[in-house]
């Protein structure tokens, strides 16, 4: 793996998943489609034929009861993976995730331990329409006791994806199926502890922040590269993990650029870019800022099919370049 | 099975309240084994008065959901549960776990919120654990533990032991459709788990006439392949004797089997009132289904037998009583959680254990 040869994110998932089936024998992987691979691209290919069919099982059609199954297995000792092909269908699963799988330890006295890891993935673009394309992450990161990590990078793909399923607690691991072709030389597979992870400078900058995570991360970065042929020098946070936040990175460089730009791919209302502007206005003193902050996020409307309303929706680095270019152009008249 | 010729959709007479009220006869079971099932049934009635007549004062405030008439599903089963298996309640399991032998200090500090209750007071009535003895978890949300219990036998099946879980649910869970998907799951993948619906005839206010085309709950069972059993759930011995064949059978690695007990709560179904008084039209079943009571019939089965000798009921009564004052003075008198509990229990931490 470290051959000098690059990797594609879709195999560093996969990778990620061999290495826990290898070397734990009490984690396996449920789900539809798990055996059937044009639902998963490339991230779980073949794993049944490496691993055997009791351990990667593919299922009835049954969000609920498949993602209750691993909940029960989980607090039986296993470590289940249960992987949901669209973010949309864990829907159908959110008492497991939510009233179960995230209150146990809680509502049991601290007793017992929940680690499960749902797997769902956002699938969208392609003209897939309003239930084949939600990310949601703000509505999980709303939920003491589940954790959501979301990585933007081929490294955390495969090394976030080992630590949640190695972590004691649930963990909702979210995928965004457009990153899958990003390709980066990889290290060997390293252990994290998860509850020690949490946002990282993608790029160091001193005008302006700029906070993501996920798909939309790797459009900051571009982003950033085009904002530096104008001369201005934005920082990028990629936030990793969502829940439960490390907000102090974030405030720091907030207090070293003055500025910020929240970029999500979920919507605005109650959104993560929300809970990042919130954050940023209770913890940085109303002197440092030197312009109003601001997000970009995914209009209020559900996810539309037809292309050029597709185009309208998803925004693009060049939005990000704009508002950027607005933030650090203006001043708070004091 | 000869078992599949009644009629998977219908409950019969064992629906009727005016029936099934003779004496138990405990067959070629043992003295013991009858005595023993009798102090347990003794002490859920006790505790659970208990917990009814405090609610009444206020002094317990979580919901509380008494199982007083229909303590013999729970105690049935316990006699075939062993060290590793893995049984799951719902919203109403005083029963199941006091029958699995769960702590009745801890149970009576759990229903008060204190620090030294089985969930260490973050639970409450609703959410009980006591891994210990096999019970691993109750909660209130109507269906949630079927597919959990599903996803126990999952883990016992990789495992490869002789284990069995064990999910308890009520008539009105077989109205979820997580029921169904897990009944099929577990059919499917031929998984160490049975089923058992407390058929209480009851959701809520809601008599089941009133929500489901037929009473039987067996109907769900026999579409999924799953081998059932209905019976009287109030009477021990034909408890016992249903789950000592469901759990040899999935033992013996023949996947799930359901089991259909046919009860009645004598209060209502939050509280210690008998619902009576907001309206819920069950007053002459009541008054029969009393007469159904699964320790009176016991009893009148012992006596037939001459295995009770005069002072026996009494003495046990009082001893049951004795044990659940003891435990609720004790339980009186310990600490609530610390603040720090509230943020310090949302993530694992095996320090915390």
């Amino acid at each position: 793996m470290s051959n000098g040869q690059k990797t594609s994110y879709g195999q560093a998932l996969r990778d990620g998943f061999a290495y826990v089936l290898r070397k734990y024998p009490k984690v396996f992987t449920i789900g539809q489609g798990l055996w059937s691979p044009w639902y998963v691209g490339n991230s779980m290919t073949d794993l049944d034929k490496e691993f055997g069919k009791e351990r990667v099982i593919d299922t009835p059609v049954a969000e609920l009861a498949c993602t209750g199954v691993a909940v029960g297995a989980a607090i039986s000792g296993k470590r289940p993976v249960i992987v949901h092909p669209r973010v949309d269908f864990a829907l159908l699963a959110v008492d497991q995730i939510v009233n179960q799988a995230a209150k146990w330890c809680h509502m049991l006295g601290g007793q017992v331990s929940v680690p499960v890891t749902i797997r769902a993935i956002i699938n969208r673009g392609g003209e897939q329409g309003a239930q084949h394309s939600q990310s949601l992450h703000s509505w999980f990161a709303h939920i003491p006791g589940l954790r959501v990590v979301m990585p933007a990078t081929v490294r955390d793909a495969r090394d976030l994806l080992i630590a949640s399923v190695l972590c004691d607690d649930p963990v909702m691991f979210i995928d965004d199926r457009w990153l899958y072709e990003q390709e980066e030389i990889l290290p060997s597979p390293r252990e994290i502890l998860l509850d020690r992870e949490g946002p990282e400078i993608r790029k160091t900058g001193k005008d302006i922040t700029l906070v993501s995570c996920s798909y939309p991360l790797r459009q900051c970065i571009e982003a950033a590269k085009v904002l530096e042929g104008r001369g201005i020098d934005a920082e990028v946070i990629d936030l990793r993990i969502l829940n439960p936040l490390r907000r102090t990175p974030i405030l720091k460089s907030i207090k070293k650029t003055g500025r910020l730009l929240a970029v999500d791919g979920d919507w605005a209302t109650c959104g993560m870019a929300a809970e990042i502007l919130a954050s940023a206005m209770e913890g940085v003193e109303p002197r440092v800022w030197k312009s109003k902050p601001a997000r970009i996020t995914l209009p209020d409307a559900p996810a539309p099919t037809s292309k050029p309303l597709e185009k309208a929706y998803y925004f693009q680095v060049e939005d990000i370049v704009k508002r950027a270019v607005e933030i650090v152009g203006s001043k708070i008249k004091r | 099975m000869s078992i599949k010729k009644i009629n998977a959709h219908c409950l019969g007479d064992l629906a009727r309240a005016d029936k099934y009220q003779s004496p138990l006869a405990p067959g070629r079971s043992i003295r013991n084994q009858s005595i023993k099932w009798l102090k347990s049934l003794l002490l859920i009635r006790a505790a659970e008065e208990k917990i009814g007549d405090e609610f009444g004062k206020d002094v317990i405030q979580c919901p509380c959901h008494l199982a007083i008439g229909q303590e013999a599903t729970a105690v049935g089963l316990a006699d075939h549960i062993r060290k590793g298996d893995r049984v799951f309640g719902a919203h109403r399991s005083h029963a199941h776990y006091l029958a699995l032998g769960g702590d009745l200090h801890q149970l009576m500090a759990e229903v008060l919120g204190k620090e030294t209750g089985c969930s260490r007071g973050m639970g409450g009535s609703m959410h009980l654990y006591q891994p210990q003895v096999g019970f691993h978890g109750s909660v209130p949300i109507v269906g949630s533990t079927i597919p959990i219990a599903v996803g126990a036998a999952l883990s016992i099946q990789m495992d490869g032991t002789q284990n069995v879980a064990v999910s308890f649910l009520g008539d009105g869970a077989t109205e979820e459709g997580v029921f169904h998907e897990s009944l099929n799951f577990a059919a499917n993948f031929r998984l160490p788990v049975i089923f058992i619906v407390e058929n209480n005839l009851f959701s809520s206010h809601l008599h089941i006439d009133l929500r489901q085309p037929y009473n039987s709950t067996c109907r769900f069972a026999e579409a999924n392949g799953i081998p059932w059993q209905r019976l009287d759930g109030n009477d021990v011995v034909a408890v016992s004797r249903a789950c000592l064949t469901a759990t040899r059978q999935v033992r013996a690695g023949k996947g799930p089997q359901f089991i259909e007990m046919v009860t009645y709560r004598w209060r209502g179904h939050v509280g210690h009132r008998e619902d009576l008084d907001v309206g819920v039209k069950r007053k002459d079943d009541l008054i029969l289904w009393k007469k159904r009571d699964p320790i009176t019939r016991l009893v009148k089965g012992m006596k037939n037998k001459k295995w009770l000798k005069p002072g026996d009921l009494q003495k046990w009564t009082a001893e049951a009583e004795v044990a659940v004052q003891k435990a609720w003075d004790l339980a009186s008198h310990d600490p609530y959680p610390k603040p720090e509990a509230l943020l310090g229990r949302v993530y694992f931490q095996a320090e915390n254990r």
